[in-house]
C-alpha cells in the first residue's frame, strides 16, 4: 500500500524525456539580433512613409474638384476660355462678377429656399417613417422583420428614371404638379427605405435590457422607447438626417421631372436648367452656385463625421 | 413587501414548453432561489413574473392580486437583470432617479431617495459618472439602488452575479444577502450557480425542462433530494448513483460518505468494492476516481485525511445506511422519501 498523497518529486533527472541533446541547445547570436532589429526599424519607416504618400495622394485626388470649382468661381471669361494658359492659375484678376450675377439673374435664392425647405420636410417625414418601422421590424417581427427589412431595402434599389412614370401619375391626382411639394411627398420613397434598413442595424444594436428595464421602472413601451432608445441611438439618427439631407438636395430626376417653374426649382436642377442657355455654360456662375451649397455641406460631413461612419458600418454589419 | 405565486404557469415557444405546469409561491419577505441549468426555463418564469413575457398559460398574483394581463409598470415590482441594464446616456443619479420620475414624485423627494438608496449601496461618491465609467461592481450596486428606490414590493434579480470575477463574487454574494435581510423585500433570484443558490437562498426551487423538480431550503435539497435531477445538479462532485438490487434501484450517497471500510464498522454500514483508477489532489480536498462495478464513484475528504489507497488496486469502502438514498433506475424518482411526488 502506498499513500495517495500528492508526489511531490519532480520528475527523475534520468528520464530521457527531459533531457536535451548539447546540439541543440539554443544559440545567443547578438549581431543576428542586431541585424533583426535593424531590419524591424527600417520595415516600421518604410511602412509609414507608404501610409502618408498614399493618405496624401487620395486626399488631393478628392480636393483637387473642389479646389478647380473655387479657383473657376473668380474667373474672368477671357482667363477662363484661353487654352493656351495654366488653368490652375489666375492669369487675369479674380472678379466677383460671376458671383453677382449668379444671384442677379437667376433666382438662385429661391432655389436654395426652396432646396432647404424640401429638405428639412424630408427630413421630417423619413424620421416619422422610418423610426417606427425600424423599431418595429428590428423588435417586433422575430424572423419575419430581417426579410422585410430586405425587401424594404430592395425598393431603394429601384432608378428613379423608372419610377418617375408612375410617379408622375400620383403627383397630377394629388393635383401638386410644378409644386415643390411634389419633391416632398416623392423623396420620402427613397429616403425611407434606406433609413430604415440603416436604423434597424441601429436599433439590434440597442440590447432589449434597456427598455424592458425602463417598461419595468415603470414606463410604457413607447415611453420607454422615447426615453431609453432613441437617446441611445442619436448616431443613427443623425446618420439618418444628414443622409437623407444629403440625398434630397442633390436629387435631379425626379426634380426635374415634376417641377419647371423657376420659382419652384431647387438648386439641383435650378441652376442646371437655367445657367446653360443652349449650348452656352455659364461656366463660373454654375460652379459658384455648386460651391456655395457643397462647402457648407462638407463642413457639416466634418463635424459628424465618426459618428457617421459608426452609424454606417452599424447598419452594414447588423443590417 | 408580498407575497408572489403563479399557478399552474406555461409558456410555450413554437410549440417547445419552456415553461411547463409550474405552481410555486414565495412566503413574505423570502429570498426564493430559482436554480437550474440553461434552457431549463428559469429566465422564462421570471421574465412572466416581471410581465416582461406573457404567459400562454396560467396565472401569476403579487400580493394576491392577479397581475397576469397587468403591463409591468403596474406590478409594483423591481427586476436587476443580468448586463445591469444601466441607460448608458443617463448619469448614475439619473438612472437611479428614472423609476421615480415615472412615478412622478416631486424633484426634492426624488432627490432624499436617490440620496437614502445610494447610500444604502454606499455609491453616494459616484452619482454624477456615466455607468461606462464604473466597474462590474459598482455597476451592479447602481442596479441595485434603481431597483430599491422605488420601494417595490417584489424584487426580481437575472443572475446579477455572473458578470463578476471569481473573487469579486463571493463578496458581491455576501453584499447581496445582507442587503436583502436589511430590506426585507421578497426575492426572486435566479442562477444556474448551485453555490449562489445554496449561500443565499431561504428556499431552493430546482427547475430542470420547464418543470419544479424540488424546492426545499438548501439543507433538504442537498441531504434529502427528490430526484436524480437534484441529486446530481447540487454537489460538486455530484452524488454518485449506484445500480443496486439486480438494477431494480439506484443507491445514491454523497462522496464525503464514502470512506474506507474498517473491521470496527458495525451493521449501520454498507460495504462497497471499490476499485480506484485516480487520484486528485484540489488543496483542500482529495478526491479518489474510481468504479463500483461499473458505476463510476467518487469519494472525497479533507485534504489532511490519513487515507491509504493504493491506485490501480481495489478495496472495500462503505457508506452508512443513514447516507444512502434510494431511486427508481428509470423515473429518478426516491423511493425512500415520505410523500414524494411532483409538487411544487
Amino acid at each position: 500500500m502506498t499513500s495517495v498523497a500528492p508526489e511531490h518529486a519532480s520528475p527523475s533527472p534520468h528520464d530521457p524525456m527531459t533531457l536535451s541533446p548539447a546540439s541543440q541547445a539554443p544559440v545567443w547570436d547578438d549581431a543576428a539580433n542586431e541585424r533583426e532589429r535593424r531590419r524591424a526599424r527600417v520595415r516600421k519607416v518604410a511602412s509609414r512613409g507608404v501610409l502618408y504618400v498614399t493618405a496624401t495622394f487620395f486626399a488631393l485626388f478628392a480636393a483637387l474638384p473642389f479646389a478647380w470649382m473655387v479657383l473657376t468661381v473668380f474667373k474672368t471669361n477671357t482667363d477662363l476660355y484661353n487654352p493656351n494658359q495654366n488653368p490652375f492659375l489666375y492669369n487675369e484678376p479674380p472678379t466677383l462678377a460671376n458671383i453677382t450675377y449668379l444671384f442677379e439673374n437667376t433666382e438662385y435664392a429661391t432655389f436654395v429656399r426652396n432646396t432647404l425647405i424640401v429638405s428639412v420636410l424630408v427630413v421630417i417625414v423619413t424620421l416619422i417613417g422610418a423610426v417606427p418601422a425600424a423599431y418595429s421590424l428590428s423588435r417586433l417581427a422575430g424572423k419575419w422583420g430581417e426579410g422585410l427589412g430586405i425587401a424594404i431595402f430592395l425598393v431603394y434599389l429601384v432608378p428613379p428614371t423608372l419610377l418617375f412614370i408612375p410617379l408622375s401619375r400620383v403627383v397630377a391626382e394629388l393635383g401638386i404638379r410644378n409644386t415643390w411639394w411634389a419633391m416632398v411627398v416623392v423623396y420620402p420613397t427613397f429616403t425611407i427605405p434606406f433609413c430604415t434598413w440603416l436604423l434597424m442595424g441601429f436599433f439590434k444594436s440597442i440590447p432589449r435590457d434597456i427598455e424592458e428595464q425602463a417598461m419595468i421602472d415603470g414606463y410604457s413601451r413607447l415611453e420607454a422607447i422615447w426615453r431609453t432608445v432613441l437617446p441611445v441611438s442619436i448616431p443613427g439618427l443623425l446618420t439618418v438626417v444628414v443622409f437623407s439631407f444629403a440625398l434630397t438636395m442633390h436629387e435631379f430626376v425626379y426634380a426635374l421631372a415634376f417641377v419647371t417653374s423657376s420659382d419652384q426649382k431647387t438648386i439641383s436642377i435650378g441652376v442646371t436648367t437655367e445657367l446653360i442657355r443652349g449650348d452656352v455654360f455659364f461656366w463660373q456662375s454654375l460652379m459658384a452656385a455648386a460651391a456655395l451649397v457643397a462647402i457648407p455641406m462638407a463642413l457639416l460631413y466634418n463635424v459628424f463625421l465618426d459618428r457617421f461612419i459608426s452609424g454606417f458600418t452599424l447598419g452594414a454589419v447588423k443590417g | 413587501m408580498a407575497v408572489v405565486e403563479v399557478r399552474d404557469l406555461s409558456k410555450r415557444f413554437d410549440g417547445v414548453n419552456a415553461v411547463d405546469g409550474i405552481d410555486l409561491a414565495s412566503t413574505d419577505g423570502e429570498f426564493l432561489v430559482l436554480l437550474g441549468p440553461s434552457g431549463c426555463g428559469k429566465t422564462t418564469l421570471l421574465r412572466m413574473i416581471g410581465g416582461l413575457e406573457p404567459p400562454t398559460e396560467g396565472d401569476i398574483l403579487i400580493g394576491g392580486r392577479v397581475v397576469t394581463d397587468l403591463p409591468p409598470r403596474a406590478r409594483q415590482i423591481a427586476m436587476v437583470f443580468q448586463s445591469y441594464a444601466l441607460y448608458p446616456h443617463m448619469t448614475v443619479y439619473n438612472n437611479i432617479a428614472f423609476p421615480l420620475k415615472a412615478a412622478k414624485l416631486p424633484r426634492a423627494e426624488q432627490e432624499k431617495r436617490v440620496q437614502w438608496a445610494a447610500g444604502i449601496l454606499g455609491i453616494d461618491g459616484l452619482l454624477q459618472r456615466k455607468p461606462r465609467q464604473l466597474s462590474g461592481g459598482q455597476r451592479q450596486r447602481v442596479a441595485l439602488a434603481r431597483a430599491l428606490v422605488r420601494e417595490p414590493t417584489v424584487f426580481l434579480l437575472d443572475e446579477p452575479l455572473s458578470n463578476l470575477d471569481a473573487q469579486r463574487r463571493a463578496s458581491a454574494r455576501d453584499e447581496l444577502q445582507g442587503f436583502q435581510r436589511r430590506v426585507g423585500t421578497t426575492t426572486i433570484y435566479v442562477t444556474h450557480d448551485q453555490v449562489e443558490a445554496m449561500g443565499m437562498g431561504d428556499r431552493i426551487a430546482v427547475m430542470d425542462q420547464g418543470r419544479i423538480r424540488q424546492v426545499g431550503t438548501p439543507h433538504e435539497i442537498y441531504d434529502d433530494p427528490a430526484d436524480t435531477f437534484v441529486a446530481t445538479f447540487l454537489g460538486s462532485p455530484p452524488m454518485n448513483l449506484v445500480p443496486a438490487d439486480g438494477g431494480r434501484e439506484l443507491l445514491g450517497f454523497r462522496p464525503e460518505h464514502f470512506v474506507p471500510w474498517k473491521a470496527a464498522m458495525g451493521d449501520e454500514w454498507i460495504r462497497f468494492p471499490y476499485h480506484v483508477h485516480r487520484t486528485e489532489y484540489l488543496g483542500a480536498e482529495r478526491l479518489l476516481y474510481g468504479e463500483i462495478g461499473e458505476a463510476s464513484a467518487v469519494a472525497r475528504f479533507p485534504a489532511n485525511a490519513d487515507i491509504a489507497v493504493e491506485i490501480g488496486s481495489t478495496s472495500d469502502f462503505a457508506v452508512r445506511r443513514a447516507d444512502l438514498k434510494r431511486f427508481h433506475p428509470e423515473t429518478g424518482l426516491r423511493l425512500d422519501r415520505p410523500g414524494n411526488g411532483r409538487r411544487a
